[in-house]
């Protein structure tokens, strides 16, 4: 192996009951590197994504994360979490705590940072999403861009290695997908490893250094996103593709 | 009818200190609820089978029986099992106690599972272990959203604590009936243990409903509540 990867991806395996939601998933990130996976809902996804940092741990097959073994450690495995950050599709902002608060208290109470600089970096890490003005608002105050962008914060203020993120704009009304979207791109650009599942195919191709196709639990094609768009190998990818073009626009 | 409850006026502070034993039983007593409610709930959402079942079977149990039947069974006999040799109001405190857990467990544990899974799995993603996570997370938000159906459980307890008369601890009701038999006019004096009853589940869900207004979440004072057109 030339260059270290940040993720490594091996032959995961997960199945829930008779479900054989993932087939031996297996693929690499390099540092700075933006994956985007797509594919059609119940395609395993989510599952890859949460197999991953191990909310759901995979029944076999294993990860690591700049060369450590995360699966079959169970008990540092909050270790490894604070340094995989993950966005989710219902943002899940604790609603009892202020955006700040929000961003704080992975510094707080998971890395164990004093009040004063958990809150200074915690400011830093919302406005470099735009929302230093909103800092002293509660989510239930936020519109659903704000929400998300708050949750981008909150899993930068953690410093991790790579950022999953597990279709961030789905929740959000049309116009607000922009907005964040905007942010996840800026990421990109300063060179930060994201692994983004998301049906916005047009934000996919400009931010995606290689696209995976996910299709009933394998990965059915993967590529530059000029390859796979252009030239998709498998009937399956170009009717997809088709499909979510149509339905997402680009 | 107002004379003769005026009447009664001298025997008012004997009365009042049977409140105050009431108002300690029901102290004493959610807080044990409270104490082993909780914990009840969070095992019963978080931990594994075993112990759910367990806990399941303690709540079959306290819900099941009658408060009267459970306040003999303990005092009259299993407390001996276990060799406590309690008085009655500390007796009293327990029974009621433990069956105030069974009720309020499943309280919080409604409250639990009605903030969704997506908080647990957030404070998890950022690397909380399930402890923290309960503490900074989920109890925070839980005992907020109980405090509705808590001020239920209040005033509940409050009244069944009379039925703590049956093994004689000087609560509000037995110093009523023992003024009402001596003088052979219970309606007055009932009526009189009826007022007190009524200021102290007035007094406790007004205190409860000002202490869920203070914490209230901003955003969501109205949830469910609001002015609709």
């Amino acid at each position: 192996m030339s260059e270290t990867k940040i993720l490594k991806v091996e032959d995961i395996h997960k199945r829930f009951g008779d479900n054989e939601i993932l087939k031996g998933i297996t693929f690499e990130m390099a540092k700075g590197e933006t994956k985007v996976i797509i594919g059609s809902s119940g395609a395993g996804k989510s599952s890859l994504l949460r197999c991953i940092n191990q909310l759901t741990p995979p029944d076999r097959g294993r990860v690591w994360l700049d060369g450590e073994e995360v699966t079959h450690h169970k008990k540092s495995i909050s270790g490894f979490r604070q340094r995989m950050g993950m966005v989710f599709q219902e943002f899940n902002l604790f609603d009892h705590l202020t955006a700040l608060g929000n961003v704080m208290i992975g510094l707080t109470r998971v890395k164990g940072l004093h009040k004063a600089e958990a809150r200074k970096r915690a400011l830093h890490e919302l406005e470099r999403v735009g929302l230093a003005d909103r800092a002293d608002l509660y989510p239930a105050q936020l519109s659903g861009g704000q929400k998300q962008r708050t949750s981008i914060a909150r899993a930068l203020a953690m410093d991790p290695d790579l950022i999953l993120f597990d279709e961030p704009t789905s929740a959000l009304d049309p116009e607000l997908i922009g907005e964040v979207l905007e942010v996840i791109k800026k990421l990109a650009d300063g060179g930060m490893t994201m692994l983004i599942v998301t049906h916005e195919i047009g934000f996919a191709r400009s931010v995606a250094d290689e696209i995976i196709f996910l299709e009933a639990g394998t990965i059915l094609e993967q590529g530059p996103p000029e390859e796979l768009f252009l030239r998709p190998k498998y009937a399956r990818t170009r009717k997809f593709l088709h499909k979510i073009t149509e339905l997402y626009g680009d | 009818m107002l004379k003769e409850i005026l009447q009664f006026m001298p025997m008012l502070p004997y009365l009042l200190q049977g409140a105050l034993i009431t108002l300690a039983l029901v102290a004493g007593a959610l807080a044990v609820g409270f104490g082993l409610g909780l914990p009840m709930a969070l095992g019963q959402v978080y931990a594994g089978k075993a112990a759910r079942r367990l806990i399941g079977l303690y709540i079959w149990f306290f819900r099941g029986l009658p408060v009267l039947i459970l306040l003999f069974l303990f005092y009259f006999g299993l407390f001996s099992l276990f060799k406590l040799n309690l008085a009655a109001f500390p007796a009293a405190i327990l029974v009621l106690g433990l069956r105030s857990a069974a009720y309020q467990s499943q309280i919080f544990r409604g409250s639990i599972q009605s903030l969704g899974q997506g908080q647990m799995l957030a404070a998890r993603a950022m690397g909380m272990d399930t402890l923290r996570a309960i503490w900074y997370v989920i109890l925070p938000q839980t005992l907020r959203v109980s405090i509705p159906s808590w001020s239920n459980e209040y005033c509940i307890l409050l009244k069944d604590s009379a039925v703590t008369y049956a093994i004689g601890v000087m609560e509000i009701l037995t110093r009523g009936n023992f003024i009402a038999t001596r003088t052979y006019q219970p309606m007055p004096i009932f009526l009189i243990c009826a007022a007190i009853f009524i200021v102290l589940t007035y007094g406790g869900t007004r205190l409860l409903h000002n202490l869920e207004r203070k914490v209230s979440i901003p955003g969501f004072e109205e949830r469910g509540g609001g002015k609709l057109a």
